[in-house]
C-alpha cells in the first residue's frame, strides 16, 4: 500500500484509460483564460441587471416607487413583481411527503419580504454600473412583521408566520422508526448524548452565481447560459413556468465555477432574466457580487440535533434516537424541497453500523434567512458529527480504544446487503477494510503513543477518527429528495461517429469542475475501442439529449459512466458489423480497439473514419441494408445505487495560548469502486476534505436577532485557504460494486467524513479538560471559552 | 466626465478613450478589452481570482480603476500561454491536476508567477504562505502547492 495509490493494485487486468491518471481534457482551456464561464459571453449588445434586495428580514411590502429608476441614465427597464404578474406561473417545489408545505418560487418577492437579500426589483440598464446607480432612486416602504432569526423560536407559540397559508413555521416533519427504541435505551449498559449543532454555512464556489439570457429574435427563442449544475431541470421548470417549448428554451451550463449544491437549485433569478430576456427582446446579463452570492444563494446545513446512543457491555450500539430541528429558512427549493437537507440527518444518522432500534425525528422550520439547499454531503456532515461523537463517547465510557469500537459495530463484508435501522440498504463495500486501511495509513499505534509523549509534555494532541457511508449514483426506485416528483435516476449517452469519423459523445450531466470531459472519454475510449483524443464529450447542454437533469448527489460517474458503456457497447457493434463487411470477416472475430476494427491475430484492419466513409459517402462498398447511421443512445437506470464509504483519521494540536487548532496530520481511506482517473478521485477527496476542514474549524454564516448577516464578506466568511489545510494521505479500497463498470459516486464524501474526525480529535485533544465539542466550528474563541469553563469549574470542585 | 486610458495588456498597447474613471481595472480587462480570462470571484479583495501582473508585481484587478493602470504594463492569463502551447507553470498545473472548476485558476497562475520570480519556494511552507491570498474551493491546495513546487524545482535546474 502506499499514499494516493490503489490499496490492491490489479493494474495488469485493467483496462487501458479506466483507472489511469489520463491528464484533462479541460485543462488547456482553463489554464489560458479560453474557457467560457456564464460571465464570459459576449452576446450582441446585452443589458445588464441589478436587483435591489431587502434590506428587511420580514415585512409588507407597501409602496414600491420605480419612477425615479425608470428616467435615470441608460436605465431601459424597471420590473417589480407586479410588472411581470403575468409572465410566468410560480414554480412549486412539489412532494409526496406528508407533513410538507410547498412554498411556492416567485422571481421577485411579491407582497412581502422573508429574508434579508430577497430581490425585490430589477433595473435594466445598459451598463452593470448604471443599473446600480439606479436601483438607489428605487423607494420601498416595509411595514415590519417580525423577526424570525432562529429555529427555536420559529417553533414558539407566539412566532410570527413566514407563510400564513401554511398555518405553521414548520415546512417539514417527518420521524423514522424501528424497533423498540425506549427499551434498548433502558436496557443498554451505558448510555450516551448530547445537543450537537452544526451551524450554517455557505457552499461558496469562487465563480458567484452568473446568467446571460441570450435573445434570438428570429425564433423567439432564449438560450439560457447558467452556472448551474442542473441545467436540464432549469431547462424544464422555466419551460413550464414561461410557457416555452424545448425548442425555444435552451439551457446550457457552460464553463461552471463550483458549486458544491450552492448552484443546484432554480434560483428566482434564472425566472427573472428569461421573463424579461422575452419582455424586451433583448439579450440580458446578471452576475451576483460576492454580497449577492453569499446572502441569496442558497445556504446549508443549520441543525440542532438532539441524540442518544445506547451501547450494550461489549460495546455493541443497541439503540439510537434523534430529535433535529432544522433551520430551512425563508423558502423551499426547486426541486429538492426544504426536506432535502434536514430529512437526510434521521435517514442517514445510523451510518455505517449495526443499531437495532432507531427513532429519528426531524422538523424542518422556516425562518428570515435564505433557503438551504443542497451542499456538499448533505445531511451527511451532520449525521456523521453526530454520531461519530457519540461513537467516541461511548467508547470512552466503557473504556474502547475509538478504533475498537467501530470495528465491534460497522457491517462487515459478509452482512451485505445490510438494510440499516431508517432504511436505507448499503450494497457490498469495504466499511471495516477502510477502518483498518486508514489505520494502518495513519500509523494508529504510533500516534498514540506520539499522543502521550505530547501529553506528558503538557500539549494538547489528539486524534479523530470517523466512518461514513453514503448513498450515490441513485436509480429510479429512490428519489434524491424525499417524495420528488421528477426523475433523477436516469442518464441519457448519445453517441455518434459523424463523416469524418470523430466521435461526439453528449450527455445530460453537467461538470462543475469534476472533470465530466476527461472521464467520460476514458470509459468511452475502453469500451467503443476508440482514440482517447478523437473523443469529444459533449455536457450541460439541455439540448445535446432529449431528457437531462445534470450532476448532483454524486450521480455523474455511476449514471453517466453506466449510460456511457452501454452506448458504447451498442455502436462498438455497429462498427463490427459494417467491419465485417469491409474486412470480409465474421462479426465474432473482430475486435475494436484504438480507433480500429481489426481481424483478430491478423493485420487486417479498418479505421473509423474507413468505416465512416463506407457508411455516409462512398455507397459501392456496402449494401444498403447494411449503411447503418454510426449512433447509439442508452438511458441508464441503476435502480437503486450504490454505497461508497470512507474512514478518515485526523491528528491534531491545540495550541493553549492562541486556542488555534493545527491539523498535523490526515488520512482517508475511501471505498469508490472502480476508479476511473486516480488523479480526479483524489483531487475530489483533497477538495471534499478542505471544506470539511472549513465546516469544523472556520466557517459559520453568523444571523443576528434581525435577521442581518453578519458574515457576509469573505473577510467575515472564513474559507481555509493554503496555510490552514495540511497534507492529505488518500488510500483507495476498490471493491466491486454491482452497478454498470463498477463505480460508485465519489464527489462529495470528504466533506462527510471530515467534520466528525476534527470534532472527535479536538475532543480528544481537550480530553485532559474533559471538554465535549458538540458545536461546529470549533473557532479558538469556541475552544478559548470551552477551556476557561472547564478550568473554572476544575477549580469549583477542588474548593 | 471621462479619461483616457492607454495600457500595455499582454504586450499589445491599448488607447482607450471615454472611460470612466470609476471603472474597475477588472471590468476594464473583462468588458471593454474582451479579456475575460481575468476572473471575479469577490470584488473586495479577498480571493485574489482577478490577480494580474502590473509592471511585473501581481495586483488585484478588483482593487483598482482603469485609469490607476494609465501607463503600465499588464500581464494577464491570456499572455501565458496558448491552449496547445502551455507555458511552464500551466504545464505543472496541468501535470499535478491543479485545477478543477478552474475559476480560481488564472488568480493562482499570475500569484504563482509572480512568487516564482521573487521567491526560492525552498519549503512547501514558504509556497503555501505566497498563496493564502487566493482562495481555491476545489482542489484543498495540495496540488496546486505541487505545481508550483515542481515549476520552482525545473527553475532551479534550469538556472
Amino acid at each position: 500500500m502506499s499514499k494516493d495509490s490503489s490499496a490492491q493494485p490489479a493494474d495488469v487486468l485493467r483496462p487501458r484509460h479506466v483507472g489511469a491518471p489520463i491528464k484533462r481534457t479541460e485543462d488547456p482551456r482553463l489554464l489560458t483564460g479560453s474557457g467560457e464561464y456564464a460571465a464570459d459571453r459576449k452576446p450582441d449588445r446585452p443589458l445588464h441587471i441589478a436587483f435591489r434586495r431587502s434590506e428587511q428580514p420580514h415585512a409588507r411590502l407597501t409602496r414600491i416607487d420605480t419612477a425615479a429608476a425608470q428616467t435615470a441614465p441608460g436605465v431601459f427597464a424597471v420590473f417589480t413583481a407586479e410588472d411581470i404578474a403575468e409572465d410566468f406561473k410560480p414554480v412549486i417545489p412539489f412532494s409526496r411527503m406528508a407533513n410538507y408545505y410547498a412554498t411556492p418560487i416567485m422571481p421577485l418577492a411579491s407582497g412581502k419580504v422573508r429574508y434579508v437579500g430577497e430581490a425585490i426589483v430589477a433595473v435594466v440598464a445598459t451598463s452593470r454600473y448604471l443599473a446600480e446607480d439606479a436601483l438607489e432612486l428605487i423607494e420601498i416602504e416595509f411595514e415590519p412583521l417580525g423577526t424570525v432569526s432562529r429555529s427555536e423560536l420559529a417553533v414558539a407559540q407566539d412566532a410570527p408566520l413566514l407563510h400564513e397559508e401554511a398555518g405553521t413555521n414548520v415546512l417539514i416533519a417527518r420521524e423514522f422508526k424501528k424497533g423498540d427504541v425506549e427499551a434498548d435505551l433502558k436496557s443498554a449498559a451505558v448510555r450516551v448524548s448530547g445537543r450537537f449543532e452544526m451551524t450554517r454555512k455557505a457552499p461558496l464556489a469562487m465563480e458567484p452565481r452568473s446568467y446571460t439570457a441570450e435573445y434570438d429574435v428570429r425564433r423567439g427563442a432564449i438560450t439560457l447560459y447558467t452556472s448551474s449544475n442542473i441545467p436540464g431541470i432549469v431547462r424544464d421548470a422555466i419551460s413550464e413556468s414561461l410557457g416555452l417549448p424545448g425548442s425555444r428554451l435552451r439551457v446550457v451550463a457552460p464553463d461552471v465555477g463550483g458549486s458544491f449544491g450552492s448552484k443546484g437549485s432554480l434560483y428566482p433569478e434564472e425566472l427573472l432574466i428569461c421573463i424579461a430576456a422575452r419582455k424586451l427582446g433583448r439579450s440580458l446579463k446578471w452576475t451576483a457580487d460576492r454580497l449577492e452570492d453569499v446572502s441569496s444563494s442558497s445556504q446549508a446545513f443549520a441543525e440542532i440535533v438532539d441524540a442518544e446512543m445506547g451501547f450494550d457491555e461489549n460495546g455493541v450500539a443497541v439503540a439510537l434516537q434523534a430529535d433535529v430541528l432544522g433551520d430551512v429558512g425563508a423558502y423551499s427549493i426547486y426541486p429538492w424541497t426544504c426536506g432535502l437537507e434536514p430529512v437526510q440527518v434521521v435517514s442517514f444518522l445510523p451510518g455505517p453500523y449495526k443499531i437495532r432500534s432507531y427513532r429519528g425525528a426531524v422538523r424542518g422550520v422556516a425562518t428570515c434567512k435564505p433557503p438551504t439547499g443542497p451542499y456538499r454531503g448533505v445531511g451527511r456532515p451532520i449525521s456523521t458529527f453526530v454520531a461519530e461523537r457519540l461513537m467516541d463517547l461511548g467508547a470512552k465510557a466503557l473504556g474502547l480504544d475509538p478504533m475498537e469500537i467501530r470495528r465491534r459495530n460497522l457491517v462487515c463484508a459478509e452482512e451485505f446487503p445490510y438494510r440499516i435501522a431508517s432504511g436505507i440498504i448499503w450494497d457490498k463495500t469495504g466499511f471495516v477494510e477502510c477502518l483498518d486501511t486508514a489505520g494502518a495509513a495513519c500509523g494508529y499505534e504510533q500516534l498514540r503513543v506520539r499522543q502521550a509523549e505530547a501529553r506528558s509534555d503538557g500539549r494538547l494532541f489528539g486524534i479523530g477518527i470517523a466512518s461514513y457511508a453514503e448513498l450515490t449514483g441513485i436509480g429510479s426506485r429512490i428519489a434524491v429528495a424525499p417524495g420528488m416528483p421528477i426523475n433523477t435516476g436516469s442518464e441519457t449517452a448519445k453517441i455518434f461517429i459523424d463523416s469524418t469519423g470523430a466521435i461526439t459523445a453528449a450527455f445530460g450531466v453537467a461538470s462543475h469542475g469534476q472533470g465530466l470531459e476527461t472521464t467520460l472519454a476514458q470509459i468511452i475510449a475502453d469500451d467503443l475501442g476508440a482514440n482517447f483524443a478523437d473523443i469529444r464529450v459533449i455536457q450541460g447542454d439541455s439540448d445535446a439529449v432529449p431528457m437531462s437533469t445534470g450532476t448532483y448527489a454524486s450521480r455523474s460517474a455511476v449514471l453517466g459512466g453506466g449510460a456511457a458503456k452501454h452506448a458504447s457497447a451498442l455502436l462498438r457493434d455497429k462498427i463490427k458489423r459494417v467491419a465485417s463487411h469491409l474486412l470480409e470477416a465474421s462479426h465474432d472475430d473482430i475486435e475494436v480497439s484504438g480507433g480500429k476494427a481489426i481481424v483478430i491475430g491478423t493485420d487486417r484492419a479498418v479505421t473509423f473514419r474507413q468505416v465512416a466513409k463506407a457508411v455516409y459517402s462512398d455507397m459501392k462498398t456496402l449494401p444498403v441494408d447494411a449503411r447503418e447511421e454510426l449512433s447509439a443512445s442508452y438511458t441508464y437506470d441503476p435502480i437503486n445505487g450504490t454505497t461508497a464509504a470512507a474512514t478518515h483519521i485526523a491528528a491534531v494540536e491545540v495550541d493553549p495560548a492562541t486556542c488555534f487548532v493545527k491539523i498535523q496530520k490526515y488520512v482517508v481511506a475511501e471505498d469508490c469502486g472502480q476508479i476511473i482517473n486516480p488523479m480526479i478521485v483524489d483531487g475530489q477527496v483533497h477538495g471534499g476534505v478542505a471544506q470539511g476542514i472549513g465546516a469544523a474549524l472556520f466557517e459559520e454564516l453568523v444571523y443576528d436577532e434581525d435577521g442581518q448577516l453578519l458574515s457576509a464578506s469573505l473577510v467575515d466568511y472564513v474559507i481555509p485557504s493554503a496555510p490552514e489545510v495540511p497534507d492529505m494521505d488518500v488510500v483507495h479500497i476498490e471493491s466491486e460494486s454491482a452497478v454498470a463498470g463498477g463505480f460508485r459516486g465519489m464527489g462529495e464524501g470528504g466533506t462527510i467524513g471530515a467534520p466528525a474526525a476534527i470534532a472527535n480529535a479536538i475532543a480528544d485533544a481537550l480530553s485532559p479538560f474533559d471538554i465535549d465539542v458538540n458545536l461546529l466550528p470549533m473557532t479558538p474563541e469556541r475552544i478559548f471559552r470551552l477551556i476557561e469553563q472547564a478550568k473554572l469549574k476544575a477549580k469549583e470542585k477542588s474548593e | 466626465m471621462t479619461v483616457n486610458v492607454s495600457v500595455t495588456v499582454n504586450g499589445t498597447r491599448h488607447d482607450v478613450s471615454g472611460v470612466e474613471p470609476r471603472l474597475l481595472l477588472s471590468d476594464f480587462l473583462r468588458e471593454t478589452l474582451g479579456l475575460t480570462g481575468t476572473h471575479v470571484g469577490c470584488e473586495h479583495g479577498v480571493c485574489g481570482a482577478c490577480t494580474v501582473l502590473m509592471d511585473g508585481h501581481s495586483v488585484r484587478s478588483c482593487l483598482m480603476l482603469a485609469v490607476q493602470a494609465n501607463g503600465s504594463e499588464i500581464t494577464t492569463v491570456e499572455g501565458l500561454g496558448a491552449p496547445e502551447a502551455l507555458n511552464a507553470l500551466q504545464t505543472q498545473f496541468r501535470e499535478h491536476h491543479g485545477l478543477q472548476c478552474g475559476f480560481c485558476t488564472p488568480g493562482m497562475l499570475m500569484t504563482g508567477e509572480d512568487l516564482l520570480r521573487k521567491y526560492p519556494l525552498a519549503t512547501d511552507e514558504e509556497i503555501r504562505e505566497g498563496l493564502s491570498g487566493n482562495l481555491c474551493r476545489c482542489t484543498g491546495y495540495q496540488n496546486i502547492v505541487a505545481a508550483i513546487r515542481s515549476a520552482a524545482a525545473i527553475l532551479r535546474e534550469n538556472v
